[in-house]
């Protein structure tokens, strides 16, 4: 007997987000064509804080774990590939999907330490961590210890058939990656996994006594935001070409930026984080030079949003008009009983 | 020889990474908020310090009489103002605005102080020593800042435990809605917490000023040292605190000793030790 | 006819969007012990709380002493002169036998009550009082909860189910001091489930029912068949 009920995820906003999406898609797969080299760097940024900020928000808005140590990953993953390439000889874009993997792996023993601490604690923990990874990369001289090494101009040669059509590959490659970023997190909240998340989400102990367990569904989404963020660091600092602690492991340039992305955009929604890039580099366009004030304003910002819009814009949009971007929903449709009619 | 004196060192600079600790732990004990903010506070007490001794011309040891009511001052106001609003049960806004306030602070230090790096001076009391066996030598200020740093463990445990006021504190933390029955206002109450915990806070920034170079980026790495005493030491009294500091301290002074760039190291590892073998700390609250 | 000591009008309560109390009257005169019975999930608890400030009310839906308080916050509440006896107890954890009673006493209002009288009256709690206050049996634990509502003094003293949980010889016990808090100048208001204890300590009774007065008379006129009505629902 066929089931009485199925599961609508999309609604007609998210059908036109959708159609939307997939034009822009379009277009900006072709940015090679009318855009220039800043054109493509700017983007190329653009497609990696939204990955950032939409991993930090799966992580952090779905799963409660607030971490203000993402950036260990994307260091982790840049050194990966920076090692890799240089000290193995692997094709650097072969070298992404490797840093990944291999910082899902490290991010088993981690997770199973961090997951000691709650809450607050927690958050601290993962900053610890950071420190730990940032401390050994200097410690490795091979890769230029304290001060980081560039990328040896074989290597970057050797990439594609000229500076152009390199720079293309690694723009492609960046928007392949958000793209992918993006889709597994949304097949990744319809799945069975994404009920328990929201679960876990509204109420841990209620979670629990419903047979979710709670502790393994926090482990796989802890494991694929670290192979996702370190993927792509790696391929943020693949394209810039040289590595050094410091930056590798910004707390300023991975985490403080990419919260409060997501906190201004919207936690705890998926459209919220790519709001959140698009105001951010349209604040960065406008106020660049302001340097530390900049972030000071940031910060105030994200404060006073936290306090009196804790939904963000994009929550502030949903309330009032009900939209959704992505086919997120879940309705119930009943089918109607061939018996009784 | 060597050793001991290193010991020694790792000893003293524990009780100044003990009081970072006990501000920190006072309030999470009181109101369950981590503030990520903590370390940053105590570099603006630094800078007030410097302030302070820049106008008034006073010896920086001295400073703390002013820079103490100042934080304090200004912790109230935080609490009451900004922080009290989002205390809950839901744990990202008190986070996220503390990280915002991290970053507020840093970025404001940074425009006001540029980046330069400062110390005060407090005369010759900074390369003071006296020798206490054969080749152990103690410098005077260390020893006066752990000194220090024992007695505002031992006041805050006094506080804690034979005042009203540490009465009222123990109360709102075991249970917000009856301590409102007995008369105590939360607002008032967490208010508190937070301007004596500024109160250490302003004590441990001068210290630091005078004992490093510090500039404004320097918070993030005291907020952590602070967390990894306390983690260390278990949530159970002020003085497992304590032993968390001297623990970290020892750690980073051995790890200086086997090779300079592994200090910090060295500490984070006992860090991740205690988490993976004891994860309640050395000294866990025993639960009654 | 005196001016009651509380005058509660035409309560509402709310948890959210859900309502606890309708329209809920009630005064307390001076020196009276007045008790509220009703089944679980009658409202008995929320008007306590109402009452005593944890649950925000219309301004002028309750007066005391003549002035309207219902919208004052429970902090504030205490230090007119109502105090509670929370439902469970609720003792500090944290805190000694002694310290509990010493806390309740942070309001500091004038009156006959100190740490002294509240051993006279439960002088067992003195042989107790460094103990950690989780440690005692729940009768003891529920005389501590009774004496830091004292420590402030209170005109008006509300009760919020005292017999849970204990044996009825522990229930006669404390229930044999409320003459003893009456004599010295409170009000009492009694919520219970035990009706025979509820009627032979009171004056006057309330019988709430889903949130709304059901049943409301002197103790020794109520007839039982009228009682259980009024529990239960005709």
């Amino acid at each position: 007997m066929s089931a009485a009920f199925h599961v609508e995820h999309a609604s007609r906003s998210s059908r036109i987000g959708l159609a939307g999406f997939a034009i822009a898609l379009v277009g900006l797969a072709a940015a090679p064509a009318w855009g220039g080299r800043d054109d493509l760097r700017l983007l190329s940024e653009i497609y990696a804080y939204v990955a950032l900020a939409s991993l930090w928000n799966l992580l952090a808005g779905y799963a409660g774990l607030v971490s203000v140590g993402q950036q260990a990953y994307v260091g982790l993953g840049a050194y990966v590939l920076f090692g890799a390439t240089i000290l193995f000889g692997m094709p650097p874009l072969v070298a992404v999907p490797v840093a990944g993997v291999i910082a899902a792996v490290i991010s088993l023993p981690v997770a199973g330490l961090m997951f000691r601490l709650r809450g607050h604690y927690f958050a601290i923990g993962t900053w610890v961590v950071a420190e730990v990874f940032r401390l050994l990369s200097s410690q490795i001289s091979a890769l230029g210890g304290g001060s980081g090494i560039s990328l040896p101009a074989g290597i970057v040669t050797a990439m594609a058939s000229s500076r152009q059509m390199r720079e293309f590959l690694i723009y492609w490659v960046a928007l392949a990656l958000v793209v992918v970023v993006l889709a597994a997190i949304v097949l990744l909240l319809r799945s069975r996994y994404g009920l328990a998340l929201t679960a876990i989400r509204d109420n841990e102990l209620a979670a629990r006594s419903n047979g979710i367990d709670v502790t393994r569904t926090k482990l796989v989404v802890y494991v694929l935001t670290a192979f996702g963020t370190a993927m792509v660091g790696a391929l943020i600092f693949l394209q810039k070409l040289r590595i050094s602690p410091d930056t590798a492991f910004s707390v300023n340039d991975w985490t403080a930026f990419v919260i409060f992305i997501t906190v201004i955009g919207g936690i705890g929604r998926v459209e919220g984080p790519i709001i959140g890039t698009v105001v951010f580099f349209l604040l960065r366009q406008t106020l660049a030079d302001l340097g530390s004030l900049y972030l000071l304003m940031l910060g105030a910002v994200a404060i006073a949003v936290m306090l009196f819009a804790p939904k963000g814009i994009w929550g502030l949009l949903v309330e009032r008009f009900g939209w959704q971007l992505l086919p997120l929903e879940r309705r119930l449709r009943l089918t109607a009983d061939p018996r009784t009619n | 020889m060597e050793w001991v004196n290193i010991i020694i060192q790792g000893v003293l600079i524990g009780g100044l990474y003990a009081m970072f600790a006990a501000g920190l732990a006072l309030i999470f004990g009181v109101m369950r908020l981590v503030n990520i903010a903590h370390g940053d506070l105590i570099v603006l007490a630094a800078y007030i310090a410097l302030m302070t001794t820049d106008t008034l011309g006073l010896n920086p040891l001295l400073a703390i009489v002013v820079v103490v009511p100042i934080m304090a001052a200004i912790g109230y106001g935080l609490q009451r103002g900004l922080l009290n609003r989002t205390l809950g049960d839901d744990v990202l806004p008190p986070l996220l605005v503390t990280f915002g306030l991290s970053v507020i602070i840093q970025n404001a230090l940074l425009e006001l102080f540029t980046a330069d790096s400062r110390r005060l001076k407090a005369g010759a009391i900074e390369v003071a020593s006296f020798q206490i066996g054969e080749g152990i030598w103690i410098g005077v200020l260390p020893l006066l800042q752990f000194v220090v740093a024992i007695s505002v463990i031992a006041g805050l445990q006094l506080l804690f435990y034979r005042t009203a006021l540490g009465r009222a504190f123990r109360a709102t933390s075991d249970d917000q809605s009856v301590a409102q029955l007995m008369g105590l206002d939360n607002r008032h109450i967490f208010a508190l917490a937070m301007a004596l915990s500024l109160a250490v806070v302003a004590v441990a920034g001068v210290f630091l000023a005078v004992r490093t170079n510090f500039d404004p980026a320097i918070g993030p790495a005291r907020l952590i040292f602070g967390f990894e005493a306390v983690i260390i030491g278990g949530l159970g009294s002020m003085w497992g605190t304590l032993a968390g500091g001297i623990i970290l301290g020892v750690s980073q002074a051995i790890g200086a000793q086997i090779n300079p760039g592994w200090q910090l190291l060295a500490g984070h590892l006992a860090f991740l030790i205690i988490l993976a073998v004891r994860p309640e700390g050395l000294f866990p609250k025993v639960q009654g | 006819m005196p001016e009651p000591l509380l005058d509660v009008r035409a309560l509402d309560a709310f948890y959210g969007d859900f309502q606890a109390l309708f329209g809920v009257s009630l005064h307390v005169s001076p020196g009276e012990v007045v008790a509220v019975i009703g089944a679980n999930g009658a409202g008995k608890s929320t008007l306590l709380n109402c009452i005593a400030g944890a649950i925000r009310s219309r301004r002028d839906a309750i007066l005391f002493d003549g002035e309207p308080i219902g919208d004052q916050a429970a902090h504030a509440v205490v230090g007119r002169g109502i105090a509670l006896v929370p439902e469970g107890r609720r003792l500090f954890a944290s805190l000694s036998v002694e310290e509990n009673l010493l806390i309740g006493g942070q309001v500091g209002r004038a009156g006959p009550w100190n740490l002294a009288r509240i051993y006279d009256l439960f002088p067992v709690l003195a042989e107790r009082r460094q103990v950690p206050s989780t440690s005692l049996s729940g009768g003891q634990q529920q005389m501590v909860a009774i004496g830091r509502a004292l420590m402030s003094n209170p005109k008006l003293l509300l009760c919020d189910e005292i017999s849970l949980g204990l044996a009825p010889i522990v229930v006669r016990e404390v229930y044999a001091r409320l003459p003893s808090i009456v004599a010295e100048g409170s009000s009492l208001i009694i919520v219970e489930q035990d009706i025979v204890q509820a009627l032979k300590a009171a004056s006057h009774v309330y019988c709430l029912q889903e949130g709304r007065v059901a049943l409301t008379g002197s103790a020794g006129t109520l007839t039982r068949e009228a009682i259980s009505a009024a529990y239960f629902g005709a």
